[in-house]
Protein backbone atom coordinates (compact mmCIF):
# COMPACT_ATOMS: atom_id res chain seq x y z
CA UNK A 1 0.00 0.00 0.00
CA UNK A 2 2.53 2.49 0.89
CA UNK A 3 4.11 1.41 -2.56
CA UNK A 4 1.14 2.31 -3.92
CA UNK A 5 0.66 5.64 -1.86
CA UNK A 6 3.87 6.74 -3.15
CA UNK A 7 3.20 6.21 -6.78
CA UNK A 8 4.23 9.03 -9.23
CA UNK A 9 0.55 9.38 -9.95
CA UNK A 10 -1.50 8.55 -6.76
CA UNK A 11 -1.65 12.28 -5.48
CA UNK A 12 -2.24 13.74 -9.01
CA UNK A 13 -5.08 10.95 -9.27
CA UNK A 14 -6.49 12.07 -5.39
CA UNK A 15 -6.50 15.65 -6.35
CA UNK A 16 -8.68 15.16 -9.28
CA UNK A 17 -11.06 12.71 -7.45
CA UNK A 18 -11.47 15.50 -4.69
CA UNK A 19 -12.67 17.86 -7.43
CA UNK A 20 -15.04 15.74 -8.55
CA UNK A 21 -17.53 16.17 -6.37
CA UNK A 22 -17.84 20.01 -7.12
CA UNK A 23 -17.42 19.37 -11.16
CA UNK A 24 -20.41 17.07 -10.98
CA UNK A 25 -22.65 19.50 -9.11
CA UNK A 26 -21.87 22.60 -11.13
CA UNK A 27 -22.44 20.24 -14.53
CA UNK A 28 -25.87 19.05 -13.02
CA UNK A 29 -26.51 22.88 -11.81
CA UNK A 30 -25.68 23.86 -15.23
CA UNK A 31 -27.75 20.62 -16.90
CA UNK A 32 -30.94 21.72 -14.82
CA UNK A 33 -30.49 18.36 -13.34
CA UNK A 34 -30.13 19.69 -9.41
CA UNK A 35 -34.41 19.66 -9.37
CA UNK A 36 -36.42 22.27 -8.71
CA UNK A 37 -34.70 24.18 -6.41
CA UNK A 38 -31.28 24.05 -7.53
CA UNK A 39 -30.12 26.70 -5.60
CA UNK A 40 -30.92 25.12 -2.24
CA UNK A 41 -29.20 21.72 -3.72
CA UNK A 42 -25.69 23.86 -4.58
CA UNK A 43 -25.42 24.99 -1.23
CA UNK A 44 -26.23 22.00 0.83
CA UNK A 45 -24.30 19.85 -1.97
CA UNK A 46 -21.59 21.64 -1.26
CA UNK A 47 -21.78 21.28 2.73
CA UNK A 48 -22.32 17.86 2.95
CA UNK A 49 -19.00 17.60 0.51
CA UNK A 50 -17.06 20.28 3.25
CA UNK A 51 -18.43 17.86 6.39
CA UNK A 52 -16.87 15.04 4.09
CA UNK A 53 -13.76 16.07 3.68
CA UNK A 54 -13.19 17.30 6.61
CA UNK A 55 -13.63 13.92 8.31
CA UNK A 56 -11.53 12.34 5.72
CA UNK A 57 -8.68 14.70 6.64
CA UNK A 58 -9.52 13.60 10.40
CA UNK A 59 -9.41 9.95 9.32
CA UNK A 60 -5.48 10.29 7.97
CA UNK A 61 -3.95 9.97 11.27
CA UNK A 62 -6.15 7.20 12.43
CA UNK A 63 -5.73 5.28 9.38
CA UNK A 64 -2.21 5.66 9.45
CA UNK A 65 -1.53 4.71 12.78
CA UNK A 66 -4.20 1.69 12.54
CA UNK A 67 -2.61 0.32 9.37
CA UNK A 68 0.91 1.67 8.98
CA UNK A 69 0.74 3.01 5.55
CA UNK A 70 2.93 5.89 6.83
CA UNK A 71 2.95 7.26 3.04
CA UNK A 72 -1.04 8.15 3.85
CA UNK A 73 0.92 11.23 5.92
CA UNK A 74 2.38 13.03 2.51
CA UNK A 75 -2.12 13.34 1.62
CA UNK A 76 -2.43 14.66 5.17
CA UNK A 77 -2.08 18.45 4.03
CA UNK A 78 -3.88 18.29 0.59
CA UNK A 79 -6.89 16.55 2.13
CA UNK A 80 -7.10 19.32 4.76
CA UNK A 81 -6.59 21.89 2.35
CA UNK A 82 -9.73 20.39 -0.05
CA UNK A 83 -12.13 20.39 3.53
CA UNK A 84 -11.08 24.47 3.51
CA UNK A 85 -12.41 24.66 -0.36
CA UNK A 86 -15.32 23.42 -0.20
CA UNK A 87 -15.80 24.96 3.20
CA UNK A 88 -14.97 28.38 1.29
CA UNK A 89 -16.98 27.52 -1.55
CA UNK A 90 -19.92 26.25 0.64
CA UNK A 91 -20.00 29.66 2.18
CA UNK A 92 -19.72 31.62 -1.09
CA UNK A 93 -22.49 30.05 -2.92
CA UNK A 94 -24.52 31.41 0.57
CA UNK A 95 -23.53 34.51 0.37
CA UNK A 96 -23.33 35.04 -3.09
CA UNK A 97 -26.44 33.03 -4.68
CA UNK A 98 -28.84 32.16 -2.42
CA UNK A 99 -28.71 35.29 -0.53
CA UNK A 100 -27.09 37.35 -3.51
CA UNK A 101 -25.12 39.79 -1.77
CA UNK A 102 -28.29 41.19 0.79
CA UNK A 103 -25.56 42.19 3.68
CA UNK A 104 -27.82 43.30 6.35
CA UNK A 105 -29.79 39.64 6.05
CA UNK A 106 -26.30 37.89 5.69
CA UNK A 107 -24.95 39.86 9.22
CA UNK A 108 -28.25 39.11 10.96
CA UNK A 109 -28.60 35.71 9.37
CA UNK A 110 -25.04 34.65 11.07
CA UNK A 111 -26.11 37.04 14.31
CA UNK A 112 -29.65 35.36 14.71
CA UNK A 113 -29.28 31.92 13.65
CA UNK A 114 -27.07 29.59 16.17
CA UNK A 115 -26.67 26.87 13.28
CA UNK A 116 -25.10 29.50 10.96
CA UNK A 117 -23.10 31.58 13.84
CA UNK A 118 -21.38 27.72 14.46
CA UNK A 119 -21.10 27.64 11.17
CA UNK A 120 -19.53 31.11 10.81
CA UNK A 121 -17.04 30.05 13.85
CA UNK A 122 -15.97 26.85 11.65
CA UNK A 123 -15.08 29.01 9.13
CA UNK A 124 -13.14 31.60 10.94
CA UNK A 125 -10.99 28.97 12.70
CA UNK A 126 -10.18 26.83 9.79
CA UNK A 127 -8.55 30.63 8.14
CA UNK A 128 -5.31 30.11 10.56
CA UNK A 129 -4.93 26.50 9.56
CA UNK A 130 -4.97 27.29 5.79
CA UNK A 131 -2.83 29.75 6.43
CA UNK A 132 -0.17 27.94 8.33
CA UNK A 133 -0.13 24.82 6.03
CA UNK A 134 2.88 25.91 3.79
CA UNK A 135 6.57 24.27 4.86
CA UNK A 136 7.52 27.84 5.40
CA UNK A 137 4.79 28.64 7.90
CA UNK A 138 5.79 25.64 9.76
CA UNK A 139 9.09 26.11 9.89
CA UNK A 140 8.38 30.04 10.93
CA UNK A 141 5.94 28.69 13.68
CA UNK A 142 7.73 25.31 15.08
CA UNK A 143 6.67 22.32 15.23
CA UNK A 144 5.33 22.41 18.71
CA UNK A 145 3.23 25.68 18.15
CA UNK A 146 2.11 24.50 14.91
CA UNK A 147 0.54 21.17 16.54
CA UNK A 148 -0.68 23.41 19.10
CA UNK A 149 -2.27 25.78 16.76
CA UNK A 150 -3.74 22.97 14.82
CA UNK A 151 -5.46 21.19 17.19
CA UNK A 152 -8.32 23.45 16.74
CA UNK A 153 -9.32 21.24 13.95
CA UNK A 154 -10.74 19.26 17.22
CA UNK A 155 -12.77 22.08 17.86
CA UNK A 156 -13.83 22.86 13.95
CA UNK A 157 -15.40 18.84 13.54
CA UNK A 158 -17.78 19.30 16.53
CA UNK A 159 -19.16 22.70 15.00
CA UNK A 160 -19.14 21.55 11.38
CA UNK A 161 -21.23 18.39 12.57
CA UNK A 162 -23.62 20.61 14.54
CA UNK A 163 -24.21 22.90 12.07
CA UNK A 164 -25.37 20.66 10.05
CA UNK A 165 -27.44 18.88 12.61
CA UNK A 166 -29.28 22.06 13.84
CA UNK A 167 -30.34 22.65 10.33
CA UNK A 168 -31.66 19.67 9.63
CA UNK A 169 -35.62 19.54 9.94
CA UNK A 170 -36.56 16.34 10.48
CA UNK A 171 -34.72 13.50 9.56
CA UNK A 172 -31.44 13.24 11.39
CA UNK A 173 -29.74 9.79 9.89
CA UNK A 174 -26.88 11.72 7.68
CA UNK A 175 -26.19 13.95 11.28
CA UNK A 176 -25.71 11.18 13.07
CA UNK A 177 -23.78 9.42 11.39
CA UNK A 178 -21.33 11.82 11.08
CA UNK A 179 -21.10 12.66 14.74
CA UNK A 180 -20.88 8.75 15.09
CA UNK A 181 -18.01 8.86 12.82
CA UNK A 182 -16.60 12.24 14.45
CA UNK A 183 -16.73 10.98 17.28
CA UNK A 184 -14.55 7.29 16.31
CA UNK A 185 -12.04 9.76 14.84
CA UNK A 186 -11.47 12.18 18.05
CA UNK A 187 -12.38 9.23 20.29
CA UNK A 188 -9.06 7.14 18.99
CA UNK A 189 -6.95 10.21 19.27
CA UNK A 190 -8.07 10.25 22.85
CA UNK A 191 -6.84 6.53 23.14
CA UNK A 192 -3.63 7.30 21.79
CA UNK A 193 -2.61 9.90 23.74
CA UNK A 194 -3.99 8.43 27.03
CA UNK A 195 -1.76 5.32 25.88
CA UNK A 196 1.42 7.27 25.32
CA UNK A 197 0.88 9.07 28.81
CA UNK A 198 0.77 5.73 30.81
CA UNK A 199 3.96 4.56 28.79
CA UNK A 200 5.51 7.47 29.83
CA UNK A 201 4.62 6.54 33.65
CA UNK A 202 6.41 3.43 33.04
CA UNK A 203 10.10 5.12 31.83
CA UNK A 204 11.16 3.80 28.67
CA UNK A 205 13.86 4.74 26.29
CA UNK A 206 12.01 7.60 24.04
CA UNK A 207 12.76 6.89 20.53
CA UNK A 208 14.29 10.12 18.92
CA UNK A 209 12.27 12.43 17.51
CA UNK A 210 12.10 12.68 13.36
CA UNK A 211 9.18 14.32 12.37
CA UNK A 212 10.82 17.57 10.99
CA UNK A 213 10.52 17.29 7.61
CA UNK A 214 6.40 16.32 7.04
CA UNK A 215 4.39 18.56 8.84
CA UNK A 216 3.57 17.71 12.48
CA UNK A 217 1.34 15.79 13.97
CA UNK A 218 -1.19 17.73 16.01
CA UNK A 219 -2.57 14.51 17.50
CA UNK B 1 -31.99 14.68 23.37
CA UNK B 2 -32.72 11.23 22.29
CA UNK B 3 -34.93 9.28 24.55
CA UNK B 4 -36.44 6.40 22.93
CA UNK B 5 -38.31 3.15 24.33
CA UNK B 6 -36.81 0.14 23.43
CA UNK B 7 -38.46 -1.56 20.21
CA UNK B 8 -39.24 -5.25 20.55
CA UNK B 9 -36.88 -6.46 17.97
CA UNK B 10 -33.11 -5.79 17.77
CA UNK B 11 -31.79 -3.17 15.77
CA UNK B 12 -29.78 -5.76 13.73
CA UNK B 13 -32.93 -7.42 12.44
CA UNK B 14 -34.51 -4.94 10.90
CA UNK B 15 -33.71 -4.02 7.30
CA UNK B 16 -32.27 -0.74 6.79
CA UNK B 17 -34.63 1.92 6.12
CA UNK B 18 -32.59 2.90 3.00
CA UNK B 19 -32.28 0.29 1.38
CA UNK B 20 -35.58 -1.08 2.47
CA UNK B 21 -36.59 2.43 0.48
CA UNK B 22 -34.40 1.81 -2.19
CA UNK B 23 -35.53 -1.88 -2.92
CA UNK B 24 -39.33 -0.93 -2.82
CA UNK B 25 -37.90 2.34 -5.24
CA UNK B 26 -36.18 -0.37 -7.74
CA UNK B 27 -39.74 -2.26 -7.26
CA UNK B 28 -42.20 0.93 -7.82
CA UNK B 29 -40.19 2.76 -10.59
CA UNK B 30 -40.39 -1.04 -12.53
CA UNK B 31 -44.37 -1.75 -11.92
CA UNK B 32 -44.62 2.31 -13.51
CA UNK B 33 -42.47 0.77 -16.81
CA UNK B 34 -44.86 -2.32 -17.13
CA UNK B 35 -47.54 -0.13 -16.82
CA UNK B 36 -50.37 -2.52 -17.56
CA UNK B 37 -52.36 -3.96 -15.03
CA UNK B 38 -51.90 -1.32 -12.62
CA UNK B 39 -54.68 0.87 -12.11
CA UNK B 40 -55.23 3.63 -14.17
CA UNK B 41 -53.02 7.01 -13.15
CA UNK B 42 -54.84 10.25 -12.70
CA UNK B 43 -56.71 11.59 -15.61
CA UNK B 44 -58.29 14.72 -16.83
CA UNK B 45 -61.20 16.26 -15.34
CA UNK B 46 -64.18 17.26 -16.89
CA UNK B 47 -66.35 20.27 -15.75
CA UNK B 48 -64.28 22.66 -14.49
CA UNK B 49 -65.42 25.88 -14.17
CA UNK B 50 -63.14 29.00 -13.99
CA UNK B 51 -63.04 31.37 -10.90
CA UNK B 52 -62.51 34.63 -9.83
CA UNK B 53 -59.44 32.98 -7.87
CA UNK B 54 -56.54 33.68 -9.79
CA UNK B 55 -52.87 35.12 -8.62
CA UNK B 56 -51.16 37.12 -11.86
CA UNK B 57 -47.66 35.50 -11.27
CA UNK B 58 -47.35 32.46 -13.55
CA UNK B 59 -47.87 29.32 -12.27
CA UNK B 60 -44.96 26.75 -11.57
CA UNK B 61 -44.23 24.80 -14.30
CA UNK B 62 -46.54 21.02 -13.47
CA UNK B 63 -42.70 19.14 -13.39
CA UNK B 64 -41.56 21.36 -10.29
CA UNK B 65 -44.94 20.95 -8.81
CA UNK B 66 -44.58 17.20 -9.10
CA UNK B 67 -41.19 16.52 -8.91
CA UNK B 68 -40.59 19.05 -5.34
CA UNK B 69 -43.22 17.62 -2.62
CA UNK B 70 -43.21 17.65 1.05
CA UNK B 71 -44.77 14.24 1.78
CA UNK B 72 -42.84 12.11 4.51
CA UNK B 73 -45.28 9.64 4.03
CA UNK B 74 -43.05 8.54 0.70
CA UNK B 75 -39.75 9.77 2.34
CA UNK B 76 -38.19 12.85 3.80
CA UNK B 77 -36.22 14.06 0.42
CA UNK B 78 -38.38 16.19 -1.91
CA UNK B 79 -37.68 13.46 -4.56
CA UNK B 80 -38.89 10.56 -2.84
CA UNK B 81 -42.83 11.37 -3.41
CA UNK B 82 -42.05 11.49 -6.87
CA UNK B 83 -40.06 8.60 -7.01
CA UNK B 84 -42.08 6.47 -4.47
CA UNK B 85 -45.74 7.69 -6.20
CA UNK B 86 -46.27 4.04 -8.02
CA UNK B 87 -46.02 2.33 -4.70
CA UNK B 88 -49.53 4.17 -4.15
CA UNK B 89 -51.00 3.07 -7.11
CA UNK B 90 -49.78 -0.88 -6.15
CA UNK B 91 -53.35 -0.92 -4.70
CA UNK B 92 -56.14 0.55 -6.88
CA UNK B 93 -56.34 4.68 -5.37
CA UNK B 94 -60.18 4.31 -5.21
CA UNK B 95 -62.84 3.32 -3.89
CA UNK B 96 -61.70 6.17 -1.12
CA UNK B 97 -63.95 6.61 1.86
CA UNK B 98 -63.81 9.82 3.96
CA UNK B 99 -64.72 9.43 7.08
CA UNK B 100 -67.12 12.59 8.34
CA UNK B 101 -67.72 12.69 12.44
CA UNK B 102 -67.56 14.13 15.38
CA UNK B 103 -70.13 17.74 16.74
CA UNK B 104 -72.26 17.22 13.81
CA UNK B 105 -75.94 16.13 13.07
CA UNK B 106 -75.05 13.63 9.97
CA UNK B 107 -71.91 11.79 10.58
CA UNK B 108 -70.92 9.13 7.87
CA UNK B 109 -68.18 7.49 5.77
CA UNK B 110 -68.74 8.74 2.23
CA UNK B 111 -67.52 7.40 -0.85
CA UNK B 112 -65.04 9.97 -2.91
CA UNK B 113 -67.41 10.38 -5.63
CA UNK B 114 -69.98 10.81 -3.22
CA UNK B 115 -68.28 13.76 -1.46
CA UNK B 116 -67.23 15.38 -4.10
CA UNK B 117 -70.04 15.16 -6.91
CA UNK B 118 -72.80 17.23 -5.60
CA UNK B 119 -70.50 20.40 -6.15
CA UNK B 120 -69.37 22.14 -9.14
CA UNK B 121 -65.80 21.87 -9.43
CA UNK B 122 -63.48 25.15 -10.26
CA UNK B 123 -60.00 26.15 -11.15
CA UNK B 124 -58.22 28.36 -8.23
CA UNK B 125 -54.51 29.38 -8.81
CA UNK B 126 -53.34 29.97 -5.48
CA UNK B 127 -49.88 31.04 -4.15
CA UNK B 128 -48.47 28.41 -2.05
CA UNK B 129 -45.77 28.93 0.26
CA UNK B 130 -43.60 26.42 2.13
CA UNK B 131 -43.02 27.21 5.97
CA UNK B 132 -38.97 26.19 4.41
CA UNK B 133 -39.25 29.51 2.64
CA UNK B 134 -40.21 28.37 -0.65
CA UNK B 135 -42.80 29.17 -2.83
CA UNK B 136 -45.05 28.08 -6.27
CA UNK B 137 -47.98 29.33 -7.87
CA UNK B 138 -50.61 26.20 -8.27
CA UNK B 139 -53.20 26.09 -10.93
CA UNK B 140 -55.57 23.43 -8.05
CA UNK B 141 -58.80 22.10 -8.90
CA UNK B 142 -61.31 21.03 -6.18
CA UNK B 143 -64.47 22.40 -4.65
CA UNK B 144 -64.82 25.06 -1.34
CA UNK B 145 -64.32 22.58 2.17
CA UNK B 146 -67.12 25.22 3.70
CA UNK B 147 -69.84 24.03 1.10
CA UNK B 148 -68.70 20.49 1.73
CA UNK B 149 -68.65 20.46 5.20
CA UNK B 150 -72.23 21.94 5.79
CA UNK B 151 -73.96 18.67 4.29
CA UNK B 152 -72.96 17.22 7.70
CA UNK B 153 -74.63 19.74 9.76
CA UNK B 154 -71.88 20.37 12.44
CA UNK B 155 -73.58 21.73 15.56
CA UNK B 156 -72.87 24.31 17.94
CA UNK B 157 -70.42 22.46 19.35
CA UNK B 158 -67.84 22.11 16.55
CA UNK B 159 -65.22 24.70 17.31
CA UNK B 160 -62.72 22.79 15.11
CA UNK B 161 -62.01 20.87 12.30
CA UNK B 162 -59.54 17.97 12.67
CA UNK B 163 -58.19 15.84 9.19
CA UNK B 164 -56.35 12.66 9.29
CA UNK B 165 -54.16 11.48 6.54
CA UNK B 166 -54.53 7.68 5.44
CA UNK B 167 -52.36 5.11 7.01
CA UNK B 168 -50.80 2.49 4.44
CA UNK B 169 -47.10 1.41 4.82
CA UNK B 170 -47.96 -0.37 1.63
CA UNK B 171 -48.83 2.75 -0.05
CA UNK B 172 -46.45 5.02 1.96
CA UNK B 173 -43.29 3.77 2.42
CA UNK B 174 -41.83 6.56 4.54
CA UNK B 175 -45.08 5.33 7.26
CA UNK B 176 -42.37 2.28 8.00
CA UNK B 177 -40.16 4.35 9.85
CA UNK B 178 -40.93 6.71 13.15
CA UNK B 179 -39.92 9.78 11.12
CA UNK B 180 -43.24 11.67 12.11
CA UNK B 181 -46.02 10.26 14.41
CA UNK B 182 -48.26 8.50 12.10
CA UNK B 183 -51.23 9.79 11.02
CA UNK B 184 -51.21 12.87 9.76
CA UNK B 185 -53.43 15.14 11.79
CA UNK B 186 -54.32 19.08 10.91
CA UNK B 187 -56.61 21.38 11.99
CA UNK B 188 -58.35 24.11 11.75
CA UNK B 189 -60.73 26.96 13.20
CA UNK B 190 -64.27 26.01 11.84
CA UNK B 191 -64.67 29.53 10.66
CA UNK B 192 -61.34 28.74 8.77
CA UNK B 193 -62.60 25.72 7.40
CA UNK B 194 -65.62 27.65 6.51
CA UNK B 195 -64.02 30.56 4.84
CA UNK B 196 -64.49 30.57 1.26
CA UNK B 197 -60.93 30.31 0.08
CA UNK B 198 -60.62 26.99 2.14
CA UNK B 199 -60.30 24.12 -1.11
CA UNK B 200 -61.10 20.74 -0.96
CA UNK B 201 -58.64 19.71 -4.12
CA UNK B 202 -58.82 16.71 -6.13
CA UNK B 203 -56.35 17.93 -9.14
CA UNK B 204 -54.18 20.26 -10.51
CA UNK B 205 -53.04 21.63 -13.97
CA UNK B 206 -56.67 20.28 -15.28
CA UNK B 207 -55.87 16.68 -13.88
CA UNK B 208 -57.09 14.60 -11.03
CA UNK B 209 -53.96 14.63 -8.06
CA UNK B 210 -51.11 12.55 -8.46
CA UNK B 211 -49.91 10.63 -5.10
CA UNK B 212 -47.24 13.06 -4.54
CA UNK B 213 -49.73 15.75 -4.46
CA UNK B 214 -51.78 14.40 -1.94
CA UNK B 215 -54.60 11.89 -4.16
CA UNK B 216 -57.23 11.59 -4.59
CA UNK B 217 -58.04 14.45 -2.13
CA UNK B 218 -56.04 17.08 0.27
CA UNK B 219 -56.91 20.37 1.68
CA UNK B 220 -55.35 23.44 0.24
CA UNK B 221 -55.30 26.91 2.52
CA UNK B 222 -53.72 29.28 0.31
CA UNK B 223 -52.89 31.72 3.97
CA UNK B 224 -50.94 29.49 5.46
CA UNK B 225 -47.61 27.27 5.24
CA UNK B 226 -47.95 24.42 3.38
CA UNK B 227 -47.80 21.85 5.51
CA UNK B 228 -51.47 22.65 7.32
CA UNK B 229 -52.85 21.67 3.52
CA UNK B 230 -52.88 18.04 4.78
CA UNK B 231 -53.26 15.31 2.11
CA UNK B 232 -54.91 12.13 1.20
CA UNK B 233 -57.79 12.79 3.36
CA UNK B 234 -59.34 10.43 5.44
CA UNK B 235 -61.09 11.53 7.68
CA UNK B 236 -62.36 14.87 8.96
CA UNK B 237 -64.15 15.24 12.44
CA UNK B 238 -65.77 18.39 14.30
CA UNK B 239 -64.42 18.76 17.42
CA UNK B 240 -64.58 21.49 20.45
CA UNK B 241 -60.81 21.63 21.12
CA UNK B 242 -58.07 22.20 18.63
CA UNK B 243 -56.25 19.22 17.35
CA UNK B 244 -52.87 18.58 18.26
CA UNK B 245 -50.93 18.48 14.99
CA UNK B 246 -48.26 16.52 13.62
CA UNK B 247 -45.89 19.43 13.41
CA UNK B 248 -46.51 20.55 16.65
CA UNK B 249 -46.09 17.61 18.25
CA UNK B 250 -42.82 17.17 16.17
CA UNK B 251 -41.55 20.61 16.68
CA UNK B 252 -43.82 22.67 19.49
CA UNK B 253 -40.98 25.63 19.15
CA UNK B 254 -41.21 25.35 15.70
CA UNK B 255 -44.60 24.69 13.97
CA UNK B 256 -47.97 26.53 15.71
CA UNK B 257 -51.42 25.80 15.26
CA UNK B 258 -52.06 28.54 12.88
CA UNK B 259 -49.06 29.11 10.55
CA UNK B 260 -50.36 31.84 9.13
CA UNK B 261 -47.95 33.13 6.38
CA UNK B 262 -46.23 35.93 8.46
CA UNK B 263 -42.90 37.76 7.50
CA UNK B 264 -42.93 39.29 10.79
CA UNK B 265 -42.98 36.07 12.86
CA UNK B 266 -39.48 33.94 12.08
CA UNK B 267 -39.29 30.64 12.33
CA UNK B 268 -36.63 30.28 15.06
CA UNK B 269 -34.31 28.80 12.60
CA UNK B 270 -34.53 31.13 9.88
CA UNK B 271 -36.53 34.20 8.42
CA UNK B 272 -39.65 33.89 6.88
CA UNK B 273 -39.63 38.00 5.49
CA UNK B 274 -38.45 36.51 1.83
CA UNK B 275 -39.06 33.01 0.14
CA UNK B 276 -37.48 31.57 -2.91
CA UNK B 277 -40.46 30.96 -5.88
CA UNK B 278 -39.38 28.11 -7.50
CA UNK B 279 -37.88 28.54 -11.12
CA UNK B 280 -36.90 32.45 -9.95
CA UNK B 281 -33.50 33.11 -9.28
CA UNK B 282 -33.82 36.31 -6.59
CA UNK B 283 -36.11 35.98 -3.25
CA UNK B 284 -39.11 37.59 -3.33
CA UNK B 285 -40.42 39.50 -0.07
CA UNK B 286 -42.77 37.02 1.89
CA UNK B 287 -46.75 38.88 1.57
CA UNK B 288 -48.87 38.82 5.05
CA UNK B 289 -50.98 35.77 5.28
CA UNK B 290 -49.19 35.13 1.57
CA UNK B 291 -51.34 38.11 -0.26
CA UNK B 292 -54.73 37.23 1.09
CA UNK B 293 -54.78 39.33 3.72
CA UNK B 294 -57.68 40.90 2.50
CA UNK B 295 -59.46 38.21 2.64
CA UNK B 296 -58.75 36.41 5.68
CA UNK B 297 -56.72 39.27 8.20
CA UNK B 298 -60.11 39.62 10.03
CA UNK B 299 -60.27 36.62 11.35
CA UNK B 300 -57.58 37.19 13.39
CA UNK B 301 -58.17 40.52 14.73
CA UNK B 302 -57.00 41.26 17.98
CA UNK B 303 -55.08 38.07 18.01
CA UNK B 304 -51.12 38.62 18.69
CA UNK B 305 -49.82 36.69 16.10
CA UNK B 306 -46.53 36.48 17.39
CA UNK B 307 -47.62 34.28 20.21
CA UNK B 308 -50.61 32.21 18.34
CA UNK B 309 -47.67 31.47 15.09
Amino acid sequence: MNRLLRHRWAKPLVFVLCLAPLVWLIWRGAAGMLGANPIEALVRGLGDWALRFLLIALAVTPLRQATGWSALSAYRRMLGLFAFAYVVIHLLSWVGIDQFFDWPTITGEIAKRLYITLGMAAVVLLMPLAATSTDAMIRRLGGRRWRVLHRLVYLIGPLAVIHHWMMVKKDLTQPMIHAGMLAALLGWRVVAALRIRHNRAVPSPEPPCASSCSPPSPS
Amino acid sequence: MLLKSKPDIGESEVTDKRLWLDRRRFLAVGAAFIGSGAPALAGPLANVGKSGWRVDDPSTPLNDVTHYNNFYEFGTDKSDPAQMAPSFFGKAPKPWTVTVSGECAKPAAVAYEDLIRPHRLEERIYRMRCVEAWSMVIPWVGVPLGEVLKRFEPNSKAKYVEFTTLVDPERFPGQRGGTLDWPYIEGLRLDEAMHPLTLLAVGLYGEELLPQNGAPIRLVVPWKYGFKSIKSIVGIRFTQTPARTTWMKAAPREYGFFANVNPKVDHPRWSQAKERRIGEFLKRETLAFNGYADQVAALYSGMDLAVNF
